[in-house]
């Protein structure tokens, strides 16, 4: 028994040690040496293209708040966490974890799901007035990525198609031609990794700085 | 198209795992390598034992019980005072203590619940020096016990089952650490986080955004939380989080580091008890349940989110509510469903939005014991326990003494495998009664309806199999469920780890007894058909009233919206 204690603790502290601190600080540093930007969050001058950010709040004079770029999806763009709070009486303080994941956890760019169920009576008036939301702006029939939250909430990509449905609300805001804006998004889409690993996606980040460049 | 391709690289990569690692694995712990033999022998003299001193498996399992309590509370202790130590750039406070007390059993038990939001609660330290050296431990204690298990079999007349010590040090050392390394390197390559220098705060230009993102070394923790069927992630979202599974290869990536070695012990197991065909029966049983498990689960999120449906948007992609569009919604489906099929938990995409059955397929995948291919070590010590049960029913049906392995299964043998099989339905079913019986229980769901119902059940599922996964939706994080949860995780962890090794310690001491013309075949069709049934019979009755409150009753109410 003795014998067994005095085991465990001496087992503990250097498990702890190899195991932990050992294995993730050569972790870090070899990581800094060859992955120097991945490691860091492959940051770029206008933020991480791995983290969504909001785009609703873009100014576009003479039209709608954020008309004039795409949007990504409700995480971090739109009227979610007003509708969220409007309608679910439950839980729904904007600082509470899960069910805002533009402040999940109440801290701004951290991670969280609505978590709702399929048959949820939220989901279901948060999608009709993310619909609505979205024929406001001039997005007729809008795609179910765009009315839907992601896993993570900081979703940074959308599909080919969730790009394509805005093209009429982008032109009409910025002049530029509809063929035009087809070509960009073609410009920008990644096909699926090996081809057929995950789905094509456009980085949301990369297609408004690509916009931003040609206007 | 996609998912098949993706599941044809998986096969192909799995089966060379299952080959290589499997034979590599073996010879590890017979003693076999020795190429970090300078590192293992100073260890051994510090602690005081070696490999040549073998333990009973009484001495085996205290060995086990003692050094697991102690990790449990030198961790406990640390969360508790985290905010006094060093590597806190973003000063996070102490952890409270019943959150500290489910975090550490959580950690402890390889299940990795998770009622805490890593990046808001975790400093860096906690997260490297408790979470991240128990997602070594963790898994390798597990292996131990199924090692321990093999012994059983392939010794005869042996009092001893191996050194408990000895065992998780090689585990550790050889098999673990240099995969985990590697993995971490390519996942760090492809975008995952790997720094200790705090959150990283950026300003946007373009729309006016400034935005705090959240950093840390999450790489290499991903490498090693997946390969010891850990899942529990740097934040609270886990791997949906693009900053630690950047990619649809990273996403891959970890589907193969979760299912290569629960899948390759099968192989360890077939060698070490010099009957590769044997091995290859229990893999079989392994991957036909999982394959349905994956294809009526990927069906079920291909289709529409009937909430989403019914406010008039119509989806060719799927349910796309909780899930990331760099992976899609079969891959998704493929990932959480590998993820509850063996004891990992992790998630690329939020369960508690999945469709109904999308919702019962991951439900139902721990209920049915975690044995397809099921986590590191437990996979493989519960699927011989049903195997043993198997043969008891195989040997009353012909009428002849059971015998696996030229082992006589008597009467002592059934009952250890007996009650390893249904310590889990028990607790689970009880302790899942008794949450939704009082109000602090009650009070946990987010969602109304049968989903209520379904999250406390998916929650007191994923811990007492010591899965990790959740319907996040429940507020776990209240002292009523950190508490039940933690009570939950130690029984369906140790409660069927020492009637396992009991049974080692049973089966060594025996002598085989060669096979003769009336022993039951336990390599072939029929006995795989026979431990099919036996995990589907002992999962299914058990929970299937529970399940039909739930999910069942969701699927079948057309037009209703709670």
């Amino acid at each position: 028994m003795v014998a067994h204690i005095r085991r465990s603790l001496i087992s503990v502290v250097v498990i702890t040690a190899v195991f932990g601190f050992v294995y993730m600080f050569i972790g870090v540093g070899i990581s800094q040496l060859l992955f120097h930007h991945q490691a860091n969050g492959s940051i770029t001058a206008n933020g991480s293209p791995l983290i969504g950010q909001d785009w609703a709040a873009t100014k576009c004079p003479g039209h709608p708040d954020g008309s004039c770029v795409f949007h990504g999806r409700p995480d971090n763009t739109g009227p979610y966490a007003a509708v969220v709070c409007a309608s679910n009486a439950k839980n729904c303080t904007p600082s509470s974890g899960g069910d805002n994941p533009l402040v999940a956890n109440g801290v701004s760019g951290s991670s969280g799901a609505t978590n709702l169920g399929p048959r949820s009576q939220t989901l279901l008036t948060n999608t009709e007035q993310l619909v609505a939301y979205w024929k406001g702006l001039g997005v007729d029939n809008p795609t179910p990525d765009l009315v839907t939250t992601s896993g993570s909430g900081l979703d940074p990509d959308i599909t080919p198609q969730d790009a394509m449905v805005q093209i009429a609300m982008v032109s009409d805001a910025t002049g530029i031609p509809a063929s035009q804006l087809q070509a960009l998004i073609n410009k920008e889409t990644h096909s699926a990794q090996w081809g057929f690993l995950g789905a094509p996606y456009v980085n949301l980040l990369e297609l408004n700085t690509a916009l931003a460049n040609l206007g | 198209m996609g998912l098949f391709l993706t599941i044809l690289v998986l096969v192909v990569a799995l089966g060379i795992t299952w080959r290589y690692l499997g034979s590599y694995m073996a010879n590890v712990f017979e003693g076999r390598v020795r190429y970090l033999a300078w590192a293992e022998r100073p260890f051994y003299r510090l602690i005081g034992t070696s490999p040549e001193q073998e333990q009973s498996w009484k001495r085996y399992a205290g060995s086990l019980i003692i050094f697991s309590a102690i990790f449990l509370g030198v961790g406990y202790l640390l969360l508790r005072i985290q905010g006094s130590l060093p590597l806190n750039p973003q000063h996070m406070g102490a952890v409270k203590p019943a959150l500290a007390l489910n975090t550490q059993t959580s950690f402890v038990t390889n299940t990795n619940w998770q009622n805490y939001g890593g990046e808001t609660t975790m400093s860096y330290f906690s997260q490297i020096g408790v979470l991240t050296v128990q997602q070594f431990v963790s898994a390798a204690v597990g292996i131990a016990v199924a090692i321990a298990l093999v012994r059983g079999f392939s010794r005869r007349n042996s009092p001893t089952i191996g050194n408990f010590w000895v065992d998780i040090t090689r585990c550790m050392l050889y098999i673990l650490l240099p995969i985990a390394f590697v993995a971490g390197l390519i996942l760090v390559g492809e975008g995952a986080v790997m720094t200790l220098a705090g959150t990283a705060t950026i300003h946007d230009a373009l729309n006016g955004v400034t935005q705090t993102i959240p950093r840390g070394p999450a790489g290499f923790m991903g490498a090693i939380m997946q390969l010891g069927t850990n899942g529990g992630g740097f934040f609270n979202v886990d791997l949906a989080h693009p900053l630690q599974n950047p990619t649809a290869i990273t996403n891959v990536l970890y589907i193969w580091l979760t299912l290569s070695i629960p899948f390759a012990l099968t192989y360890t197991f077939g060698k070490m008890v010099g009957s590769i065909r044997h091995g290859a029966a229990l893999l079989s049983a392994m991957v036909i349940i999982f394959g349905v498990w994956v294809g009526f689960t990927s069906y079920a999120e291909h289709t529409n989110n009937p909430a989403v449906a019914a406010a008039g948007v119509h989806s060719t992609v799927g349910n796309t509510e909780g899930k990331e569009v760099r992976f899609g919604d079969t891959s998704s489906a493929l990932f959480n469903v590998s993820m509850t099929q063996t004891s990992d938990g992790a998630i690329d995409s939020a369960s508690d939005s999945y469709t109904p059955v999308g919702g019962m397929g991951l439900l139902t995948g721990m209920m049915l014991g975690e044995v397809t291919p099921g986590g590191t070590g437990s996979g493989l010590y519960t699927i011989l326990v049903y195997a043993i049960i198997a043969v008891f029913i195989g040997g009353l049906m012909i009428g002849r003494t059971p015998e696996y392995l030229g082992k006589k299964i008597q009467a002592k043998e059934v009952k250890l495998a007996g009650l390893a099989a249904l310590v889990m339905p028990l607790v689970v079913l009880i302790l899942t009664a008794v949450a939704v019986s009082l109000h602090a229980g009650r009070a946990g769901p987010l969602n109304s309806g049968p989903h209520a119902f379904s999250e406390i059940l998916y929650a007191l599922t994923s811990q007492g199999n010591n899965n990790g996964s959740a319907f996040a939706g429940l507020t776990g994080n209240t002292a009523f469920y950190n508490t039940i949860g933690a009570v939950d995780m130690l029984l369906g962890r140790f409660a069927i780890m020492i009637p396992a090794l009991a049974l080692a310690g049973a089966l060594a001491g025996k002598q085989i007894v060669p096979a003769g013309l009336g022993t039951f075949r336990t390599d072939n069709g029929m006995f795989i058909g026979l431990v099919i049934g036996v995990i589907i019979i002992i999962g299914g009755l058990t929970f299937f009233p529970a399940v039909s409150l739930g999910p069942i009753v969701e699927q079948l109410s057309h037009g209703k919206f709670w």
